[in-house]
């Protein structure tokens, strides 16, 4: 069993250094001498004094104590864990993008301007809306300026509306960034099918919905067959749809939200375009909207002139604002960029019908295992209940951590909350089929372990570094940083 | 089609096929309406193999002038420090780069012990109690200190100094809209606050003052004169600080703020366009539990053996929903590593020589332009303003000096009417003494 890993901070020994940096050439004057003295620092930050080897060391150590994708599988639902390509690293790091500045002068950044210029244009093409937006930084970001878009529409025409409804099965941060809109948040359950229920919905729409949020795919992983009755339902009622582009990897290609009558999309290029989730971040959560609400617009987006040079515009008077300084996450849209051309229109095609191929095939060979909540045709993941093994004592939380000693990132577990034992399967289509058999035999086997022998999975996982930690009084008495 | 990404062979997708009991692929999508289907090929871009994408990819990255073939003195909140070269090679770890958010720990304990060592760091820097796993951008954390002050107060109104970022500001104003709070701009003299006009400006009523420092011009704030305005009325003082300057400067914790943020780009983060960079967020112990975003604790495991975990999640959205202190749901991980990685490689020695580094080339750049060109007098860091002899033009200014191979200083007429004429020049350790004369030089003859 491996040691507990010291702290940086632990490895400090007075007097060793790791930098290098250059002889200071100019005068060496006094900082009291420019700088008022109260304003100076009197105890330097006590930082831990390491060399080189021991920097490489220790975080050479910390990231074999960590599980990527570059790891093994990774079926993580709703967050379409597929492979990172290389190339995309490789191109992010070239210095005419990595190595610019943002106010440098347009005609310096010629060639950045047209990526992202092409990047919005595909993005839109993609999500069959009329323009996008590549600032917002996450697929949270992104629907906060979605829905402040939102209210500037209504505004514009005059109208007070306050309310925004979101499915049960909805992702958190819908009604989260509802609240931070300004907006009260209206939940309605789903049908028996997993569905959007009209009737419930009829009764929530009034002149007083802004918008309805949804997934479709939804985080069930089912399509919204009358996603056509639902958008007239709102749009009678003068709201707007929300299209949340977390499952997009089900559709692309094949289905685009802008012809399923939503409004304003956003998508997680972190998601659905491979871009690295860098052990939480960054992502990019770039938003399209039809053309009605064009002028409202984060500023500035980017434009082309007729003479074929690319340039900043900024001229956008009834925009709602910057929501992100500067110009987005470059860096990442330099990587989606990437992507799209790596794979082309009908690449991007064969990318969501073998993602939804895997699905099918592994909800099918689950299915005699596991309680399958809503059966049938799924899209890009699926859903499966736990809650058949409970009599043996075992939740899905402890499948989940047995998943561990097998070398595999367990599945989102408790999510969607209308889901009991919730166990919420995304293959991605970066998967073979021998990978996906492998996983799926060893849910079986820990589903008959449950059955035989529960201790075995309750005690689990037994080949990790650290077992199972105690959470309750990590929050209880909150030790936060080393200094404490 | 055949592609180096997808494994599935025909003979994969028959046999899947059959298992799932559907003779196409096309039936899995029969519940799709026809009316919402596309059909047809989506006009994007083509697709590349690999070594025409990487052509393209450098012919895209050539048109742009980075700041290895062009010496830069362009600043303004994104900054060209030199970048430790094991950075690089730490951020490329996959095991880091390709996770997701922690959410099994077991398997997370690299990532979230990295992160409880940022956290660790920021609160060392700015001498705060607690600090975050970062924040999108320095810019976005400000405008969570606002929501954060409104929720805490109970009040609606921000008080921001126009010394602060105006992209910053904008954002604010873009958050405040949001939550219906109040903005209100306070004005500056000599390129820092005007103290008289916040005093004015700061009431009962006010949920915080958000000042910078140093400050959008490079000025340094006189924090012991504001932290008193504000705390007199019961507000918050946020404050919003370069990491690098900390080396030097002050820690906020000890000045009185009550939160602190910033953009961590200074610390080892390529300049990329302005991102991804990283924003952190440290507050004092009485707001702990109302700092947004996710956090890491140290905590044990069913051995006895230390471990970390997220912790404080009440506060969060996929708990609390609606009622979450905020909407977001990750941080920066990445970068917060390049962070931690830099100040693992400065250390207590290096950051105080970096921080004093740049603060003596600025100063000697300063002293280097004509007598009577430094438009303010405020004590500065590594940033300062220069007016430009009568009606020359930034802009066009700039476009000379980057046909001699420099990319100069920051228009500030373009967020500052009154700053017509005025460029910020920003000189880190990297700048050696011969290409400030020579910078210096080519201004003098670009201006004229």
């Amino acid at each position: 069993m491996k040691p507990e890993k010291a702290l940086i901070f632990e490895l400090s020994q007075p007097g060793r250094v790791a930098y290098s940096l250059p002889e200071c050439d100019v005068p060496d004057i006094e900082p009291a001498s420019v700088i008022p003295q109260s304003m100076l620092r009197e105890t330097p930050a006590s930082l831990p004094e390491v060399y080189e080897v021991d920097v490489i060391r220790h975080y050479t150590e910390l990231s074999r104590r960590n599980f990527g994708i570059d790891n093994g599988f990774y079926p993580l639902g709703s967050c379409t864990m597929k492979y990172n390509p290389k190339i995309n690293e490789d191109v992010a790091r070239l210095p005419g993008f990595a190595k610019i500045h943002p106010y440098q002068p347009e005609e310096s950044i010629q060639g950045a301007l047209e990526l992202l210029y092409t990047l919005q244009n595909d993005l839109a093409a993609l999500s069959g809306m009329d323009q996008v937006t590549l600032q917002p930084a996450a697929g949270a970001h992104g629907e906060w300026s979605g829905l402040m878009l939102i209210r500037a529409y209504h505004e514009s025409r005059g109208e007070k509306r306050t309310k925004v409804i979101v499915p049960d099965s909805s992702h958190g941060t819908n009604p989260a960034s509802a609240t931070v809109a300004g907006y009260e948040t209206v939940t309605i359950p789903s049908n028996a099918r997993g569905l959007v229920d009209l009737d419930q919905l009829r009764a929530a729409v009034g002149s007083d919905t802004a918008a309805l949020m949804l997934t479709n795919p939804n985080t069930l992983g089912l399509f919204e067959q009358q996603i056509e009755e639902i958008a007239q339902i709102i749009h009678d009622a003068g709201g707007l749809l929300y299209y949340d582009g977390a499952n997009s990897n089900a559709i692309m290609g094949i289905t685009r939200p802008g012809d399923m009558g939503f409004d304003v999309v956003h998508l997680n290029l972190h998601k659905t375009m491979s871009t690295p989730h860098g052990g939480g971040g960054p992502g990019a959560g770039p938003v399209g909207v039809k053309s009605r609400l064009i002028p409202f617009l984060p500023k500035p987006v980017v434009g082309r002139r007729e003479d074929g040079t690319y340039y900043w515009d900024t001229d956008r008077p009834d925009s709602i604002g910057r929501v992100k300084a500067y110009y987005g996450n470059f860096g990442i849209l330099v990587r989606a960029y990437t992507y799209i051309r790596t794979y082309g229109p009908e690449g991007l095609r064969q990318v969501s019908e073998n993602a939804v191929l895997n699905a099918n095939y592994m909800l099918k060979r689950l299915a005699p295992h596991f309680e399958v909540p809503y059966p049938g045709v799924c899209k890009h993941e699926f859903v499966l209940s736990g809650k058949r093994l409970k009599e043996y004592g075992v939740r899905t939380l402890d499948v989940a951590k047995r998943l561990l000693d097998f070398g595999y990132h367990p599945p989102t577990v408790y999510f969607p909350l209308n889901v009991e034992e919730c166990i919420m399967i995304e293959p991605t289509e970066t998967e073979s089929k021998e990978t996906l058999d492998a996983f799926i035999d060893t849910m079986i086997q820990i589903a008959r372990e449950a059955e035989s022998d529960p201790q075995l999975v309750l005690n689990a996982p037994y080949t990790t570094i650290v077992k199972r930690l105690d959470e309750a009084t990590a929050a209880r008495k909150p030790v936060l940083n080393c200094s404490c | 089609m055949k592609h180096r990404y997808l494994p599935m062979t025909d003979r994969d997708r028959a046999e899947m096929l059959a298992t799932v009991g559907v003779n196409s692929v096309e039936e899995l999508f029969a519940d799709i309406p026809a009316s919402v289907r596309y059909n047809g090929v989506l006009p994007i871009s083509p697709a590349l193999d690999e070594p025409g994408m990487l052509k393209h990819m450098r012919r895209l990255s050539d048109r742009n002038a980075d700041s290895d073939r062009f010496t830069s003195f362009l600043g303004a909140g994104i900054y060209d420090h030199h970048i430790p070269v094991v950075i690089q090679h730490v951020i490329s770890r996959s095991e880091f780069y390709t996770a997701y958010t922690p959410y099994q720990p077991e398997i997370s304990q690299g990532e979230l012990q990295a992160i409880f060592e940022f956290q660790s760091y920021i609160c060392e820097l700015t001498g705060m109690k607690v600090a975050n796993a970062s924040m999108y951008d320095g810019a976005t954390a400000l405008a969570e200190a606002a929501a954060l002050a409104h929720g805490a107060t109970k009040r609606n109104k921000i008080v921001i100094s126009r010394t602060v970022h105006p992209e910053a500001r904008e954002i604010v104003r873009t958050t405040a809209r949001g939550l219906d709070l109040e903005v209100v701009e306070v004005g500056f003299r000599n390129g820092v606050t005007d103290l008289q006009q916040l005093e004015n400006a700061v009431d009962d009523q006010t949920a915080a003052v958000l000042v910078q420092t140093p400050n959008f011009f490079g000025c340094l704030e006189d924090i012991r004169a504001i932290e008193p305005l504000i705390h007199a009325q019961k507000g918050l003082l946020v404050m919003s600080v370069n990491p690098m300057s900390l080396g030097l400067l002050e820690s906020p914790g000890k000045l009185g703020a009550d939160v602190v943020v910033g953009d961590a780009q200074p610390l080892g983060i390529p300049t990329s366009l302005g991102g991804p960079t990283c924003g952190f967020f440290a507050v004092s112990e009485p707001l702990m539990r109302r700092i947004p975003g996710r956090i890491v604790g140290q905590t044990t495991d069913r051995d006895g053996k230390r471990g970390y975990v997220l912790t404080l999640q009440a506060r969060e959205q996929h708990i609390r929903r609606e009622k979450a202190t905020s909407n977001i749901c990750s941080n920066q991980a990445l970068l917060a590593l390049c962070a931690s990685v830099y100040m693992s490689v400065m250390g207590k020695s290096g950051m105080q020589e970096v921080s004093l580094q740049n603060m003596r080339k600025a100063h000697y750049a300063a002293s280097q332009f004509p007598a009577g060109s430094q438009a303010f007098s405020a004590p500065f860091f590594n940033e300062f303003v220069v007016k430009l002899p009568a009606n020359a033009d930034v802009k066009a200014v700039n476009a000379k000096l980057l046909e001699a191979g420099y990319i100069g200083g920051y228009d500030l007429g373009v967020h500052y009417p009154e700053l017509k004429g005025h460029m910020l020049v920003a000189v880190t350790e990297r700048r050696t003494k011969k290409e400030i004369e020579e910078f210096v030089r080519e201004w003098e003859a670009c201006a004229v």
